[in-house]
């Protein structure tokens, strides 16, 4: 098994290279695969009697930029408000028609604790038109999306607006527990001399910040280290690491070269010069990579900040409408979101294993198996956690003992697999992720064919996510 | 058998190289001759590092036999030779133990101390190669790394450990009565400095891997993995052994430096102790803590502090050969031998002999929260087991419940537990005030107060909602558990479970068995008890089981001696200098004078004149006065919050007075003083062994040292009657018998010993 993974990752290689020096011919043996494996689908459509259908009639992301680069002096509305005004141009939704708006977003500004509904204000979208924010760490825009179709299909709206946002530049630190004891006592305090017993008790100590939390809170470990013993756990080795990561940067380059990042919109940030693309992706040479050393267990870990992803500033958007009303408003939808998934486990040990568990569950449930999947489109929060995750995926072992399954589901074909790019290399704004995910999914159908796609993340606290994306019939 | 053992670990050796080819560019060169005649031991080469694979047969933990020993030589000299070999790495592929210490077998079959010295010599030859090797071998450490495992691994040029739970590092040697004999005593000064060696080697206590680190015992951690595509304690162990190998490696070709950097508080800690009168200061500080704790009661740590210091002052061969001759006189020391059968002693306590329960106690009941009530909640909440917490009103709820909580809070300010695992655990209990939730209940602890109707009525109410399968224990130090199932419907499914306080902290459960109870019953209790962390005897019903009846007749004695005029201080440094850990009368503080008095007049009803002796009318005095002891504020001492050092309470003056009585000058000397409490102690124990209450001697001294605080150098009375000689104890009973009556009459079963020299209760 291992030396079949070795084997792939060897021929992953070369791909890569081919990937820049023949692409040309790489994308058609690509399509030829594609062709081939989706002779056989298991069901023609997934479309439920009495269940409305639910459409993603587009999608839009700002460009995903390094926190601390031109997105650094925005607040995260601003951003959000940027992927909403870009849905509106690209889908010239009327704005009296969204029903609803949700946003996503882990890192909380206090001042827009609502970040959808402050965004929404000022994107141009109508003061009649609710908004809420969801926090489920990284797969929080999906749960924005899961809550929009949940929405749709009960019949409470028909036209949802969900998205996601995150700005890595500027996190709420705040002053120490004791300090805002203090502050808020001296708020109370009548009377001067009140007023001076409360400063009297100020210790230096007090002006320590407290950021917020890396780390995971019921275990106090952070991602990087769990990622780290979950790469050795799988005995996943730094080079393999190396070599995945670089995959997505040539992956990733491939794509922003050929134009098929489509939905991205380009930023014009105020005081500074219109962003138009991705700037995290940089390929480099395993070379380059191997002269890291590792970020979290040292100095002999195999994670490094070469196979993780970066922090990153952006926000992403999408409308989903329910069919017959997009269908009503003339629009020409990109996608159907069908069965989803929501899986959590251990923490701990399993903290980056979300994929793991919601892909089988989420085939089952749609009645698909691993062959009908035309477009897999993971979240990559590490190289090692994908590469775990693909290998927990092919183990029966794995499958029998933590999942109380039969046997495995199987690992996804690479060929297949976040073909244009995925999280290490296009970035990960937290909040921001799931929809672009969906987005990809969606338009690889689109431009590569095949029918359904699979889109899968995992996130902090052990949990997960995957849904069903099914292209709309052209 | 042995054969096929060692093929299996030869077949495990092949098919865990081919899965790590993957990450390691390495050829291996298994061999099958040397692999097939070694049982503990076996190695392979990956690359140019030897890895040396730990792992004796027939065992749950390695022990540093006399064949692990030379086998482990024998590998070596074959690395040493080789060519090809540039490094090693030691690893043990036992789960959960690196090596476990010495084998004391070895040790209690010597006779005299210079084959003792002979064996630390042997084993100090062997680490002192190790120690020079001129290819780096690197201990890789996952479980515990204890006496000889530590002087195993302290002697190789590097140490990774895993930073698990289970691995600790330690000397326990002194707490077995003896010294580290492998080197240790030499080798730890250096590696951690003066002051941490000596913290270490005095105390015994474990040492947790990344504490470890931080003192500079191990060099690298390793994290314990989660799930892979194979279990994890395996796959964390082949992680190390590969994070071994590269350090090897890096050794070898010296791109890794075994030292460390130091601190600025380390370095100037270095710096003073290169100063050899503030070196002669720290011995001086800390064998006057050691006089001050040990009272000379037990020789082993001022050995310990004299080689040390002869290593230091005198060079490291003066050090070895002192380590190797004081390591031989201690084994030979009556301490040690008590020390050592206690261990054993407590070893078998861990162990249930009535087998597995049939249906495992998953969902436990305590009735009433108080201060036994919620301790025994906190033990079980602690290990994940379901426990329902019932008072009858919500302030005494409340009380335990805040009880629980800060046992396991204080553990978090500890770091012993992270906060979220306190919440996981703490949300095991269910406060409540009603029987909700009982009928699903497997065991009941009954802990209310002391009186034999409020017993029953407990009892009756339980058994009106508990399931038929559910066991009904009761915590009482004295009533008898018989007369507590009188009432019962169903008394096979009764049994007592004395827990003695604080529970969290005191190590011993006495679980009590009626003629009636079912064996399976027992087998739940001990079950449950032993899931609680608990060391178990087992004993017979009767008035005062086992504890509370040897316990007595010394309190009555306590009381006579006060009478007789010895002050409470006076005879608390008595007791304390004999060896027990609290002072005769801080104890009857400790336990509460109301509870003395109630137990002392049961107990006294039962047995008769064997428990006379001072007057029950001191305890009553001291109750009217409201001297109920600690939890009062007042008993023989005053206690406030906050006081450390607590006074004599001077209104006890006036009832020492009145109820004064006139000693007797043969008898009361300091050492008569202290062997009437002894000799009573010991003489009910072996009492209760001759009538049944206890089953073997062995439970007698668990019970007696784990329960009671019996001194421990003295190994409990069954030990000691055996060490000091049945001869010399009834003599003194006799003495005393003649003096002050039938209280002092020897057993017949000790009078059996006295009579017949041979005979002994551990042979």
């Amino acid at each position: 098994m291992t030396s079949l993974l070795t084997y792939t990752f060897k021929n992953l290689r070369n791909t890569s290279k081919w990937a820049l020096r023949f692409c040309k011919f790489h994308l058609f043996f690509l399509f030829k695969i594609r062709f081939e494996s989706s002779q056989t689908k298991s069901k023609k459509t997934l479309a439920k009697p009495n269940i409305r259908n639910i459409v993603v009639v587009d999608g839009v992301r700002t460009p995903f930029l390094l926190s601390g680069t031109s997105y650094k002096d925005l607040m995260p509305h601003d951003l959000a408000r940027a992927a909403l005004s870009g849905l509106l141009h690209r889908t010239s939704v009327p704005k009296d028609v969204v029903d609803y708006i949700i946003f996503g977003t882990v890192i909380q500004e206090v001042k827009t604790s609502n970040v959808a509904r402050e965004a929404a204000l000022g994107a141009g979208f109508s003061d009649k038109t609710p908004a809420h924010t969801v926090t489920m760490a990284c797969i929080s825009s999906n749960q924005a999306m899961t809550t929009a179709v949940g929405l749709i299909a009960s019949g409470q709206c028909d036209v949802v607006v969900a998205g996601g946002v995150e700005l890595m530049s500027d996190i709420p630190i705040r002053h120490s527990r004791k300090m805002r004891k203090m502050m808020l006592d001296l708020n109370k305090a009548k009377t001067l001399a009140q007023r001076l017993s409360v400063i009297s008790k100020f210790r230096l100590n007090f002006l320590s910040p407290e950021l917020p939390a890396v780390s995971e809170f019921s275990t106090s470990e952070t991602m990087g280290h769990s990622a780290d013993r979950l790469a050795a756990a799988f005995a996943i080795s730094r080079e393999e690491q190396d070599e995945y990561a670089l995959r997505s940067h040539s992956l990733a380059k491939r794509a922003q070269d050929e134009g098929l990042l489509s939905d991205v919109v380009p930023f014009k940030v105020p005081g500074r010069d219109t962003v138009t693309q991705d700037n995290g992706i940089r390929p480099s040479s395993l070379d380059q990579m191997a002269k890291l050393k590792p970020a979290f267990i040292k100095p002999y870990g195999t994670v490094t900040a070469a196979n993780s992803s970066f922090l990153t500033d952006g926000a992403s958007a999408v409308l989903i409408m329910a069919e017959e009303k997009a269908l009503a408003m003339g629009y020409k939808p990109k996608a159907y979101l069908r069965d989803f998934m929501y899986v959590s486990q251990d923490p701990k040990d399993q903290l980056l294993l979300g994929p793991t568990y919601a892909t089988p569950k989420v085939l089952e449930k749609a009645g698909l198996t691993m062959n009908d999947i035309d477009a897999f489109e993971f979240h990559e929060a590490f190289s090692g956690q994908i590469l775990a995750n693909l290998k927990a995926m092919d183990s029966d072992w794995f499958a029998q003992n933590y999942m109380g399954r039969k046997a495995k589901v199987g690992s996804p074909p690479l060929e297949k697999f976040n073909t244009w790019g995925g999280s290490l290399s296009l970035g990960h704004p937290f909040g921001a992720t799931g929809c672009r995910l969906v987005m990809a999914a969606a338009n690889r159908l689109r431009k590569e064919g095949g029918q359904y796609g699979l889109v899968a993340a995992c996130a902090a606290g052990g949990q997960g996510h995957a849904m069903i994306v099914e292209a709309y019939p052209k | 058998m042995v054969a096929s053992r060692a093929i299996g670990s030869l077949s495990r050796f092949t098919a865990s190289r081919t899965l790590r080819c993957s990450g390691y560019i390495c050829r291996s060169f298994t061999r099958a001759s040397a692999l097939l005649t070694r049982t503990h031991i076996n190695y392979g080469v990956k690359g140019d590092v030897a890895v040396i694979r730990i792992n004796s047969p027939n065992s749950k933990v390695n022990t540093l036999s006399q064949e692990l020993h030379s086998e482990f030589m024998e590998v070596m000299n074959e690395v040493w030779s080789s060519s090809q070999i540039r490094s090693a790495v030691l690893i043990s592929t036992k789960p959960g133990c690196f090596i476990a210490g010495a084998d004391l077998n070895m040790l209690n079959a010597c006779t005299t101390s210079q084959e003792v010295t002979q064996i630390s010599q042997e084993a100090q030859k062997m680490f002192e190669k190790l120690e020079k090797s001129t290819k780096p071998v690197v201990a890789a450490i996952n479980g515990s790394c204890l006496g000889g495992g530590l002087e195993l691994a302290i002697s190789c040029q590097y140490r990774i450990a895993t930073k698990d739970k289970k691995t600790v590092l330690g000397s326990p040697e002194v707490l077995l009565g003896i010294l580290p004999g492998a080197g240790a005593t030499q080798r730890l000064p250096k590696m951690v400095g003066i002051p941490a060696a000596f913290d270490m080697m005095l105390t015994g206590r474990s040492i947790r891997a990344d504490r470890a680190k931080k003192m500079g015992l191990v060099d690298q951690l390793v994290e314990p993995l989660g799930p892979g595509v194979k279990p994890p304690e395996e796959r964390t162990i082949e992680y190390l052994e590969e994070v071994a190998i590269t350090f090897a490696k890096g050794l070898a070709d010296k791109k890794i430096t075994p030292k460390r950097d130091k601190g600025l508080v380390e370095k100037m800690t270095s710096y003073a102790l290169s100063i050899p009168f503030v070196r002669q200061q720290i011995y001086k500080k800390v064998e006057e803590k050691v006089r001050k704790q040990t009272k000379g009661l037990y020789p082993a740590p001022l050995k310990i502090i004299d080689v040390v210091k002869t290593g230091i002052e005198q060079g490291s061969n003066a050090g070895y050969l002192s380590e190797s001759q004081r390591f031989g006189e201690l084994a030979m020391t009556k301490e040690s031998k008590a020390l050592m059968g206690l261990y054993r002693g407590q070893t078998q306590c861990k162990k249930n002999k009535f087998g597995a329960p049939q249906k495992e106690v998953k969902q436990l009941a305590v009735l009433g929260a108080g201060l036994m009530g919620a301790g025994i909640a906190q033990v079980s909440v602690d290990k994940g087991l379901q426990t329902i917490l019932k008072d009858t009103t919500l302030p005494a709820l409340g009380r335990g419940q805040q009880q629980v909580f800060k046992g396991l809070n204080d553990k978090v300010k500890k770091k012993t537990l992270t906060s979220f695992e306190r919440d996981a655990m703490f949300s095991n209990l269910i406060g409540q005030l009603d029987y909700r939730g009982f009928e699903k209940a497997d065991m009941v602890i009954e802990a209310v107060f002391e009186d034999l109707s409020l017993k029953h009525r407990v009892l009756k109410e339980t058994e009106a909602v508990i399931p038929d399968h559910c066991v009904f224990a009761s915590n009482t130090s004295a009533l008898p558990i018989g007369e507590i199932a009188t009432v019962s419907k169903r008394p096979e499914k009764v049994i007592g479970m004395h827990y003695f306080s604080p529970v969290d902290k005191m190590q011993l459960l006495e679980i009590i068995t009626t003629e009636k109870t079912s064996k399976d019953t027992t087998a739940s209790a001990v079950d449950v008890g032993l899931r609680q962390g608990k060391v178990i005897i087992v004993v017979k019903d009767g008035p005062g089981f086992y504890t509370t009846r040897c316990l007595t007749p010394m309190m009555s004695e306590v009381i006579r001696i006060l009478q007789e005029g010895v002050g409470p201080k006076k005879l608390d440094s008595l007791t304390t200098s004999f060896g027990f850990p609290v002072g005769a009368a801080t104890l009857v503080d400790e336990v509460g004078v109301d509870v003395a008095k109630h137990v002392a007049e049961n107990l006294g009803k039962e047995f008769g004149e064997r428990f006379a002796g001072g007057s029950l009318e001191m305890l009553q005095q001291m109750i009217s006065k409201g001297f109920l002891g600690r939890k009062s504020g007042k008993g023989f001492y005053i206690y406030q919050e906050g006081v450390k050092n607590k006074n004599l309470n001077s209104d006890m003056d006036s009832i020492l007075a009145s109820l004064k009585m006139p000693s007797q000058p043969d008898v009361s000397s300091d050492e008569d003083i202290q062997y009437r409490l002894v000799t009573r102690f010991v003489n009910e124990a072996i009492l209760c062994l001759q009538e049944g209450v206890l089953a073997t001697p062995t439970e007698g001294d668990i019970g007696a040292v784990f329960g009671l605080g019996f001194p421990p150098c003295l190994g409990g009375p069954f030990h000691f009657v055996d060490l000091y000689g049945a001869q010399k104890i009834v003599d003194r009973l006799r003495k005393y018998e003649a003096a002050y009556g039938k209280q002092f009459t020897p057993c017949q079963l000790l009078v059996d010993h006295a009579n017949n020299p041979n005979k002994k209760f551990y042979q």
